[in-house]
């Protein structure tokens, strides 16, 4: 892209004119040293125009992700993405055979994990081959470097790919701005700035892709587009368990194409393709495999490629039968017996168990209320919880009400490619509003379909007040791709004011974009940009402070604990001890064994001597607690307790939500129940802390992140004892004792 | 520090004096440094003199010999003064070992109250300093006496030759003991006009070790009462005109660190993520930029020098095993280092941004380094002006190709179709 627009004038330096292109050429290069003699076609002016629109945009989406390493410094943000990092690690150095069958050791202690079988590789890859291509032309760079720009640089890739979508569906004008807007779109911004190293930065791209290739293959029939969408579905699958969206998505499109009388032979040659193809490439992944063909929630695809047949099948009777009523009976009896087929083996392949049923994070799509009542561990997750107004203000600002306008323009202009991007909107926007992190999936639908109604809009606009002054050429010369709204535009030229109005709304639509630009600007800065690792915040004199206390304990623990040593914390910071620590885990972000976690959270709600018999039959070590009531971090662990005693007590009935709380209400002061008083995280997160003032004016034991005095400040740990405290006290690590002599 | 006055009482000239030291000393022994005096008591001039280890056949229990070569050999009824300075490293040993909290650090002086000397001692006074007055026992050698921060053992006259008497010191020391176990320092010389400097530390807190709990609260609230032996600051001085500084580990950026840039030297103080208590370690990256023209010349003959400072920029710290590794242009031939003191020296080869061939790297390592090495060494090379030219010229036809493909896929018309 970037190389396109100069190559026109650098030709007239370098060659003879090979072509009937060239002799425009020194008019070009001239061009530059005096613009009035700038003479292009208006082809190659718009060429110009849209290729360095797309090389700004592509600049700017990079660009704009760029703020957190302005911010704090290059560094992997969250917690995923110190997972996915530590593998890419393994990868670049032990090789692609070492890191497919590595187990690992280091987390779910003492179970340990199938890190090959059990993970997505298609990030881990993606980054390795950028870091061995740069390698290669003898960049010397830090792997880290790669892993952080990894987001970014996969966000610029999809304003492209927006673009080329945006040009299938309505025209390079929608392409245009649906580039522009998702390039600092903050829902899609927030999983992919600079640091965020996690599978959504590639999945989109991915995604995207997937689906563009496919209504490429719809639109032409072609079966190249077919194998090529499926080789980007087989992309998306090693990158992201969201693939399950795209392969209930298709099918569901296909239906409905189906059921609106818009099948055709395209539509069959590339869903076929798609499909055959995609699968069996992706059951190469370890972790898909045969998940494929046997799992509740890929077996809408598999009926659906069953029915195209079926379909097909009809096509050719009736082409044989001339006879319309034998048609009719004859179809009746095949779609009867085609669907009690399908049904009859869905029922044997469920009740057999060859077919498994949904899981419970599918199932909690489908009906929000679900996790809730029967899985707290998806629930505890603040990603996972139902969107509120305010996010999707947040991060879709005026797309929100862009988004149903461009549904119109949709449903004004039907097609193959319209009715896609309808259903992945409407789809996408539904999941949206059942888990606040499926905002990302939706993103790229909305800003595509408010680029239409942006799109659409301002050529309708520009047409009008063009029409005033040139009625016949904007009549004949642009009606070709949008030809209602120009003849409209033609028919109301006697209506009085239109020119001035259409300014008007001109403007107004220049001043939503901008304001769009400058909201996108702000939320990025101010709200995704920060590592959450590291913590700042504004000192008394207006200076900034930085809290960096994880990384503080993590290295302690590198440094100075014995390599073997096992720490026990609670799963969120797992990925961050094993990748930053280097110690070993019992339980971390991969929330595979829910009894583990469990045991933990069970540990953690029990007594001391209790949880002390539970330490010792894990092994550990080390116990590691995250505490606020110094700094008024608010996301620590007495806060997080509850899910600890839910998701315990979810296996354990020894441990009862109800002990923890006093008249349904949860508190860590003196009106606190005995049992959280002294159990043993209470114990962890606040020993000694009743020593402590933390505000003038205020008792010492006063807790800034609840906002109270805490209720027991003479704790004595017996089995335990504190080995390292952080500077603002944030993590707090404390050494199992061994057991006492007998004698 | 030794002040000896040696007389000659043999009959033939001497032109070296022979120092002798336990082998268990030897693998400390960091500096050797001889000077004599000459001159009335005001105008004393120093002249230093060459030391060099020397073996003996008849060394009594693996002593090992240094000799110091006189600038006029000694005639025999003759005397000299001379000044010795030897530093040792690792000297003192914590006992206890094992420290909590809220003790105080103590360490044992091991000595000897006579020097080992292969000479016979007319006689000898030694005085041992000691860094507070809190000293909890030392062995008497009488005469012995104590006097606030100073011990003197002696005088002792008329001694055989390597008579040894062991002295032990129990003594208070809560001086950080920061010790950097390894360090590797990396010089590159770029020709475009700057010094890259890259340090990566191995540091350790090599006094008594830490036991049992790390109390935040105490550390806190009574800082001069707990945890004294530790520390955690430390104070590197670098270069003047030294710019873009960084300080990080494998984890990433410590922000806890704060540079002052002087005329003279500037002075980065650095604190680890964590006070340093004993046994503790801690690894970090400090690296910084250097303008070239004040540290790379040309030499007469046509070839460059560089000419850097050997040592740690740490002050008061002991490394253990320091390696320099000055990675010269891509390009450069011949390279030479000149340093003042033995060191272990080999080449190797480095790949750097857009590099072909790779560049050589000068390797020197040596153990015991202290603060007494920070003496510049030279690095001589040949290097040709025309290799800086190499990669702006690769970068160039690199676009030049591109724009070139571009201009030829835009011209000519592949498709079959007419």
């Amino acid at each position: 892209m970037v190389g396109k627009s100069e190559p026109i004038n650098g030709t007239a330096k370098s060659q003879p004119p090979p072509s009937p292109l060239s002799p425009k050429s020194p008019d070009l290069l001239s061009g530059y040293f005096s613009f009035k003699s700038l003479k292009l076609k208006t082809k190659q002016q718009e060429l110009l125009i849209r290729v360095s629109i797309l090389c700004l945009v592509y600049i700017l989406a990079f660009v704009t992700r760029l703020f957190s390493v302005l911010r704090y410094e290059s560094m992997i943000h969250e917690f995923d993405p110190y997972f996915n990092y530590r593998t890419t690690l393994f990868l670049t150095e032990k090789g692609f055979y070492e890191f497919w069958n590595w187990f690992d050791s280091e987390s779910w202690y003492p179970l340990g994990r199938i890190i090959g079988g059990t993970l997505y590789p298609g990030l881990m890859v993606t980054a390795a081959l950028l870091y061995w291509g740069l390698r290669f032309l003898r960049f010397a760079v830090h792997i880290r470097e790669v892993c952080v720009l990894t987001a970014p640089f996969f966000a610029s890739n999809t304003t492209i790919l927006a673009y080329f979508f945006g040009k299938e569906i309505w025209d390079t004008g929608a392409g245009l701005v649906a580039a522009a807007l998702i390039a600092i779109c903050p829902g899609y911004i927030s999983r992919s700035v600079a640091g965020s190293y996690d599978n959504e930065g590639v999945a989109i791209f991915a995604l995207l892709l997937t689906f563009y290739l496919f209504v490429k293959a719809v639109n032409t029939g072609s079966l190249s587009w077919g194998l090529a969408s499926a080789f980007g579905y087989f992309y998306m699958v090693s990158a992201w368990g969201g693939y399950v969206f795209i392969i209930n998505l298709v099918p569901l499109y296909v239906l409905v194409l189906l059921i609106t009388g818009r099948y055709s032979m395209r539509l069959y040659v590339a869903y076929n393709c798609m499909y055959i193809l995609g699968m069996l490439l992706a059951m190469q992944i370890r972790f898909v495999g045969f998940q494929h063909v046997q799992s509740g929630e890929h077996m809408a695809a598999m009926g659906v490629f069953f029915l195209m047949q079926v379909f097909y099948l009809l096509d050719w009777l009736k082409h044989l039968l001339s006879d319309t009523k034998l048609f009719q009976a004859f179809l009746r009896m095949t779609v009867t017996s085609a669907v009690g087929v399908g049904a009859v083996a869905l029922g044997v392949g469920t009740a057999s168990g060859y077919i498994s049923p949904w899981t419970g994070r599918f199932y909690s799509l489908l009906d929000p209320t679900y996790a809730k009542d029967h899985i707290p561990i998806i629930a505890s997750v603040s990603e996972h919880q139902p969107t509120a107004w305010s996010s999707f203000m947040f991060d879709f600002q005026i797309l929100l009400f862009l988004f149903p306008a461009g549904l119109y323009f949709c449903f004004k202009r039907l097609s193959d490619a319209t009715i896609f991007i309808v259903m992945y909107g409407l789809t996408s926007m539904y999941f949206a509003g059942v888990m606040v992190r499926l905002i990302l999936v939706a993103t790229p639908a909305v800003c595509l379909i408010s680029a239409i109604a942006v799109s659409a809009t301002i050529k309708n606009l520009t047409l009008l007040l063009r029409a005033k002054t040139k009625a016949p050429q904007s009549a004949s010369g642009k009606g070709g791709s949008s030809g209602k709204a120009a003849s409209k535009g033609s028919l109301d030229q006697s209506q009085p004011f239109q020119k001035n109005g259409a300014i008007a709304l001109l403007f107004g639509a220049f001043y939503l974009l901008s304001k769009y630009v400058t909201h996108c600007t702000w939320v990025t800065s101010e709200a995704y940009s920060s590592p959450s690792i590291v913590l700042a915040a504004r000192g008394a004199h207006g200076n900034r402070v930085i809290f960096d206390d994880y990384r503080e304990a993590y290295f302690w623990l590198r440094q100075n604990t014995p390599p073997d040593a096992k720490v026990m914390s609670w799963w969120d910071y797992g990925y961050q001890i094993t990748a930053m620590g280097n110690r070993t885990v019992i339980v971390d972000n991969n929330t595979w064994n829910n009894t583990h976690i469990a045991t933990v959270g069970r540990a953690m709600s029990s007594y001391e001597d209790e949880a002390y018999e539970i330490m010792r039959s894990l092994d550990v070590d080390y116990v590691l607690v995250v505490f606020g009531g110094v700094t008024g971090y608010s996301s620590d662990d007495i806060n997080k307790f509850l899910w600890m005693v839910r998701i315990g007590g979810g296996v354990f009935p020894v441990i009862k939500e109800p002990d923890y709380l006093v008249n349904g209400e949860y508190r860590v002061d003196k009106g606190a129940a005995p049992k959280m008083l002294n159990c043993l995280m209470y114990k962890l997160s606040y020993y000694r802390f009743g020593e402590l003032t933390t505000e003038y004016g205020r008792p010492p034991g006063y807790d800034r992140a609840r906002g109270v005095e805490i209720g027991n400040k003479d704790i004595k740990l017996e089995y335990l004892e504190e080995a390292f405290t952080t500077s603002n006290w944030i993590v707090r690590i404390y050494k199992v004792k061994p057991p006492n002599n007998r004698w | 520090m030794g002040l000896f006055q040696v007389e000659n009482t043999g009959a033939s000239p001497a032109s070296e004096i022979l120092l002798a030291f336990p082998p268990t000393q030897v693998d400390h022994l960091a500096v050797v440094k001889a000077q004599v005096a000459t001159g009335k008591r005001k105008k004393k001039t120093y002249t230093p003199l060459d030391v060099n280890p020397k073996e003996l056949p008849d060394a009594p229990n693996g002593t090992k010999y240094l000799s110091i070569s006189l600038l006029n050999p000694l005639a025999a009824g003759e005397a000299v003064t001379l000044e010795v300075l030897y530093i040792l490293t690792h000297s003192l040993e914590p006992f206890p070992v094992e420290i909590s909290q809220s003790e105080s650090q103590l360490v044992y002086y091991h000595d000897s109250a006579l020097i080992l000397s292969p000479y016979h001692i007319k006689q000898q006074i030694t005085f041992i300093k000691t860094p507070t007055t809190k000293v909890e026992s030392f062995t008497v050698v009488d005469p012995t006496h104590r006097a606030g921060t100073e011990l003197k053992y002696g005088p002792y006259n008329d001694r055989p030759p390597h008579s040894y008497s062991p002295v032990i010191v129990h003594l208070e020391n809560n001086s950080p003991f920061a010790v950097v176990e390894e360090l590797v320092r990396e010089v590159e010389i770029s020709h475009w006009g700057s010094l890259q400097i890259t340090e990566q530390y191995k540091l350790a807190h090599a006094g008594a070790r830490h036991k049992g709990v790390f109390s935040r609260v105490e550390y806190q609230s009574r800082p001069g009462h707990s945890g004294v032996s530790s520390f955690r600051h430390l104070l590197a001085r670098l270069p003047p005109r030294v710019h873009s500084v960084y300080y990080r580990d494998e984890i990433g950026n410590i922000s806890s660190s704060r540079l002052r840039l002087g005329a003279l030297k500037s002075e980065l103080e650095i604190e680890p993520r964590y006070p340093l208590f004993g046994g503790w370690k801690a690894t970090f990256v400090i690296g910084y930029g250097l303008p070239l023209e004040d540290f790379l010349f040309e030499s007469p003959d046509g070839r460059r020098y560089l000419n850097f400072s050997y040592g740690c920029p740490l002050v008061e710290t002991v490394v253990d095993k320091l390696t320099i590794k000055v990675v010269l242009p891509e390009g450069s031939k011949e390279p030479s280092a000149v340093v003042p003191f033995p060191v272990n020296q080999y080449l190797e080869k480095k790949y750097s941004y857009l590099d072909i061939v790779g560049r050589t790297v000068v390797v020197l390592e040596k153990n015991n380094v202290v603060p007494e090495h920070n003496i510049p060494f030279q690095v001589y090379y040949h290097f040709n002006p025309i290799f800086m030219l190499a990669e702006p010229l690769m970068l160039t036809s690199v676009f030049f190709l591109l724009f070139v493909t571009c201009v030829a896929y835009l011209h000519i018309d592949l498709s079959l179709r007419k």
